[in-house]
């Protein structure tokens, strides 16, 4: 019997497997204990239950943080993706000077490090000397989205030949009949994308949102953040399973819908 | 508003149409008449202009300078959806999210048609190219000649002022796109629409063509029924671009009923017949083409005609072809090619051979129009 040492593949394997397993480990036990029994994580668990789910549901703070972040979310996420689809469109069906400027100025907010996005934004509101409020966190939340939204949507326009639209226009559709009846419904998979993007997005931020939210309005991110201040409660990991869920789970609900609506239509 | 030159008899009138991107100029001072219901083709070698020119009309590309005119109608200022024509782009452009039904009613919902009379339209349209039975599919799941139908009755169905087409053939094979030609001239001769076609291919230009545009770095080079572009050509690019002619310089020697004796440099003489409107002066400096298809070559001397010149020659290389053959001849200091129906046998390497040349078929060259332009500008 020949004995090999493991070759750089396996190597690369191992070190894979270890790293998802020292990513996923934590939210892996996280889910576990949100069905714990107990007041106390430990293992071996003593029962199965869904008492944290039931408390959870009865949190008035948590359900208020969960309405300000579905709201918060889904404003952000019809806002960002409107500007994202305007921008994209000037970026990839116009030329302007300037043009170049404007796409860095758009990225930008994913290159800079958010703190700094955050602290930035809060300096500019000091100096116009405007209290912080909901449209400040709303507005934070469009400018880092909108480069993913940008990203997306642009990838898609640049493969949808011009024709289509040139089509359009010259058999008597206006420009803005053009873009309803003809780049929005191609662009569609695009726009759904970045929406949920953006959604997902500004659902679990919560670096800028520290910064940015008005005393007393809480997100869920934000509310998970102070409950851990006071005290270690299964609530939180019942929370937690309530957040991975639907962070994981609505992507990819859209990406299959996506797909489903592609596969009828003929995208 | 009241222009003289204007004739709202033609389709489409170019004056003077220029289009400049930044420094370059793709399409110099071009003028054009397309007459209501005739069938024109710009031809000519890739970036000579034509989709330009397409463009400008449709209003997809704004003209930097001159005039187009509609119908009579100025439209440089009219935005392409009031413009009404119908384009059909190369690669379709068949709306992927619409079925084929709706991609054929697109351009009637911006019309005031009914629904019921909309429905009748676009049968008719499907009739018309015979694609009757397809409402329902979406484009993918069309063949690519089929799509191109489908672009067209989307295109006509709307009864535009003028049918726009791009190398509407060039993305289907050979088969298919004779078939589509035969199909599409016969589209357009039943419903009389004007219509402006573009192509790089001749054979697909002199077939189709009621007038042949041929065009060279953004210049026209000549325009004519097929006929005339290819049998009395302007230009040496014409002679050139179309078929296969060989060019000689000379001199006119003397010119008597109608006939000019012509020169050849250090050659000998062939006797030309000036084209219409093309003069030619004792001691004028001349180039000269004739077809390859117009020399022909016999073994012994063909009778004595008193239009034509024959010369004794030797064939070095033979390019056989099928029903015709293409033949490089050696004749004192010329070279010539020849293309000749096979008569029984081929004639073979090294045969030496008659060359006859008919006056009628020796044509008298303009210099390019893109090179006297130039000149033109530079002495100025
Ligand atoms: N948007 C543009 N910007 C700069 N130059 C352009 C632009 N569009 C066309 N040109 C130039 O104008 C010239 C004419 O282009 P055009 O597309 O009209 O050629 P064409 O005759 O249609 O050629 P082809 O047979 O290859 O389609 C080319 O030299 C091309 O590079
Ligand atoms: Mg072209």
């Amino acid at each position: 019997m020949t004995v090999r040492g493991p070759t750089g593949w396996t190597f690369i394997k191992i070190a894979t497997v270890l790293t998802y397993v020292f990513m996923f480990a934590p939210v892996a036990v996280v889910m576990l204990l949100a069905f714990n029994a107990s007041q106390f994580g430990s293992f071996p668990m003593t029962g199965l239950s869904v008492r944290w789910f039931v408390e959870l549901a009865q949190n008035d703070a948590i359900i208020r943080a969960f309405q300000t972040s579905m709201i918060l979310g889904a404003l952000t996420a019809v806002i960002s993706t409107s500007i994202g689809v305007c921008a994209s469109l000037a970026m990839v069906r116009y030329d302007f000077p300037g043009k170049n400027l404007l796409n860095t100025a758009l990225i930008a907010p994913i290159l800079v490090p958010e703190v700094v996005l955050a602290v930035s934004l809060l300096l500019f509101l000091q100096f116009l000397s405007m209290p912080k409020n909901f449209v400040l966190l709303l507005l934070g939340h469009v400018i880092f989205t909108l480069p993913f939204v940008v990203l997306v949507v642009q990838a898609r326009l640049v493969g949808i030949r011009k024709e289509y639209e040139e089509a359009a226009l010259s058999l008597g559709a206006n420009p803005f009949q053009t873009f309803f009846q003809v780049t929005l419904p191609l662009l569609m998979p695009a726009v759904a994308a970045g929406m949920l993007f953006a959604f997902t997005i500004s659902f679990d931020d919560i670096t800028g949102t520290l910064f940015w939210k008005p005393p007393g309005v809480e997100t869920v991110p934000t509310q998970i953040f102070a409950m851990l201040r006071n005290s270690i409660s299964p609530e939180i990991n019942a929370l937690g399973t309530v957040m991975i869920i639907l962070t994981v789970a609505l992507p990819l609900t859209g990406a299959g819908l996506a797909r489903w609506l592609a596969s009828r239509r003929g995208g | 508003m009241a222009d003289p030159q204007h004739d709202p008899q033609h389709a489409v009138e170019l004056r003077n149409v220029v289009k400049r991107f930044g420094a370059f100029t793709a399409v110099h001072a071009m003028d054009l008449n397309v007459e209501r219901g005739s069938f024109v083709t710009f031809v000519g070698p890739s970036g000579c202009g034509k989709t330009t020119t397409l463009r400008m009309i449709a209003g997809l590309e704004d003209a930097t300078d001159g005039d187009i005119r509609i119908k009579g109608q100025r439209v440089n200022d009219v935005p392409i959806h009031k413009r009404n024509l119908g384009i059909v782009f190369q690669n379709y452009a068949l709306f992927p999210h619409k079925t084929i039904y709706e991609n054929v009613a697109f351009g009637l919902k911006y019309r005031a048609v009914d629904r019921e009379t909309a429905r009748k339209k676009v049968r008719e349209a499907l009739q018309l190219v015979q694609l009757p039975h397809l409402e329902e599919r979406v484009p993918k799941q069309l063949s690519g000649g089929q799509q191109q139908r489908i672009a067209l009755a989307r295109a006509i169905v709307i009864e535009p002022d003028v049918l726009l087409l791009d190398e509407p053939l060039s993305a289907l094979d050979a088969n298919l796109r004779e078939e589509m030609r035969v199909e599409l001239k016969r589209i357009q001769r039943e419903l009389g629409i004007s219509t402006i076609f573009v192509t790089h291919d001749q054979s697909e230009a002199l077939a189709m063509s009621d007038k042949v545009v041929v065009m060279s770095e953004g210049w026209i080079e000549q325009e004519g029924t097929p006929e005339q572009v290819y049998n009395q050509p302007a230009s040496e690019f014409v002679a050139n671009f179309l078929g296969i002619s060989n060019i000689f310089s000379g001199q006119v020697q003397a010119v008597s009923g109608g006939i000019a004796r012509l020169g050849l440099d250090d050659g000998p003489e062939l006797l030309g017949h000036p084209r219409d409107g093309r003069a030619a002066r004792q001691g004028e400096r001349v180039r000269l083409a004739v077809r390859a298809e117009k020399v022909f070559l016999s073994e012994s001397a063909p009778s004595d005609d008193p239009a034509a010149v024959v010369l004794d020659g030797k064939v070095t290389a033979v390019d056989y072809q099928g029903q015709a053959a293409r033949y490089f001849v050696e004749a004192g200091p010329l070279t010539l090619q020849a293309i000749n129906p096979i008569d029984r046998r081929p004639f073979h390497e090294g045969q030496p051979v008659k060359l006859r040349i008919r006056a009628q078929d020796v044509v008298l060259l303009d210099a390019d129009a893109h090179q006297s332009a130039a000149a033109k500008a530079a002495a100025e």
